[in-house]
């Protein structure tokens, strides 16, 4: 027969809500970061939970592979994705939001009335008896006896879904790499020569020389691309002509 | 208190976690909230193994995390796939079929 203590009562009914608002927050945060820190929290608390229910072992595994590897693995994905317009909260088919809710009310109305008027004809038995020699030992004696064909499914399993990952990784190339020579071929066949030593330097020498401010061409004209791309997109270029000379004194005396 | 607590708890999660499906459009949000449905269950699976005095549902448990192991890094790869083709995770955007 199963007594639950007053200190798990207590540590019950201080987690469990705490879960399920973090559950409620991550549906009604905006970011995907928030939301992947409050599943983190979720997980947490479940792992208290399953501590709590004599399960040890799944404890520790909850937080190592759940809250340790899945999670980052999610701030990764979300990090190398980025964030996006799918962000936003807006809803896209029309009326999906209401009858969402009203049906998850309805499952979750049924899930919870039928836990109550279920009965298993007996009291809880609780697992003192079943991990008397410990909870992993225990487990370990299942995983390898009963649970000995499963658990070598599990592993073609896990192999099926690295392999898998590597497939969908794999990224064909629709153009060959462009190699080193042909890139000094298409420079020197191109339509000018002018960029064939190397794009010119950023900068008006003997005025001003800051990587923001474009070249002076020998006409006295600007070239743009001497620029950084990155400067140019950013909005950061400044116009060189207030660094020219502004006369140029172009007659040449003659020495006496 | 009894131990059917943590049952009505494992349906509340699993209920949110269905809506977020339903709702969200971030397919990596969606992803997470799978996971939650997959928590959830994992939670009712400890708490039977504990009212019935079996250590059964806690080995089905350790097997459900092995599994969601494996659809996390198959889910995640094709959430980067699509990204890398459509430059959005938006589950609104993958519909070419439809068009």
């Amino acid at each position: 027969m199963l007594t639950i203590q007053t200190p798990e009562a207590i540590m019950f009914w201080v987690l469990a809500p705490l879960s399920v608002v973090a559950a409620l927050g991550m549906l009604l945060v905006k970011k995907a970061v928030h939301s992947a820190l409050l599943l983190a929290w979720v997980m947490i608390t479940l792992a208290i939970f399953y501590i709590a229910q004599d399960a040890l072992f799944l404890g520790i595994v909850q937080i190592v592979v759940y809250t340790g590897a899945v999670m980052m693995l999610f701030l990764f994905i979300l990090m190398l994705v980025g964030v996006d317009a799918s962000d936003s909260l807006t809803e896209t088919i029309p009326g999906l939001r209401p009858i969402a809710i009203t049906a998850a009310i309805g499952f979750g109305g049924l899930l919870v009335s039928l836990i109550g008027r279920a009965t298993l004809g007996h009291d809880a038995y609780g697992l003192t008896q079943a991990n008397s020699e410990g909870n992993v030992e225990a487990l370990a004696q299942l995983l390898f006896s009963t649970y000995v064909f499963p658990f070598e499914v599990v592993s073609a399993l896990l192999i099926t879904a690295a392999l898998g990952a590597m497939v969908l990784a794999h990224h064909q190339r629709a153009v060959p790499r462009v190699s080193q020579r042909e890139q000094a071929i298409a420079r020197f066949r191109g339509e000018s020569l002018g960029s064939a030593a190397g794009l010119p330097n950023p900068g008006v020498f003997a005025r001003h020389n800051a990587v923001d401010v474009p070249a002076l061409l020998p006409d006295g004209s600007a070239a743009p691309n001497s620029i950084s791309a990155t400067l140019k997109a950013r909005g950061d270029m400044l116009d060189s002509t207030q660094f020219e000379l502004s006369e140029v004194d172009n007659t040449v005396t003659e020495e006496k | 208190m009894n131990p059917y607590n943590y049952l009505y708890l494992s349906a509340l999660l699993f209920t949110i976690g269905a809506i977020g499906v339903v709702v969200r459009r971030n397919a990596i949000v969606v992803f997470m909230c799978i996971e939650l449905m997959l928590n959830a269950a994992n939670l009712t699976l400890v708490t039977f193994s504990r009212i019935n005095g079996t250590l059964d549902g806690q080995v089905v448990a350790f097997f459900t995390m092995v599994v969601a192991a494996c659809e996390v890094v198959v889910g995640l790869a094709i959430i980067v796939a699509i990204y890398r083709s459509r430059r959005s995770a938006s589950v609104d955007d993958a519909s070419l079929l439809k068009r």
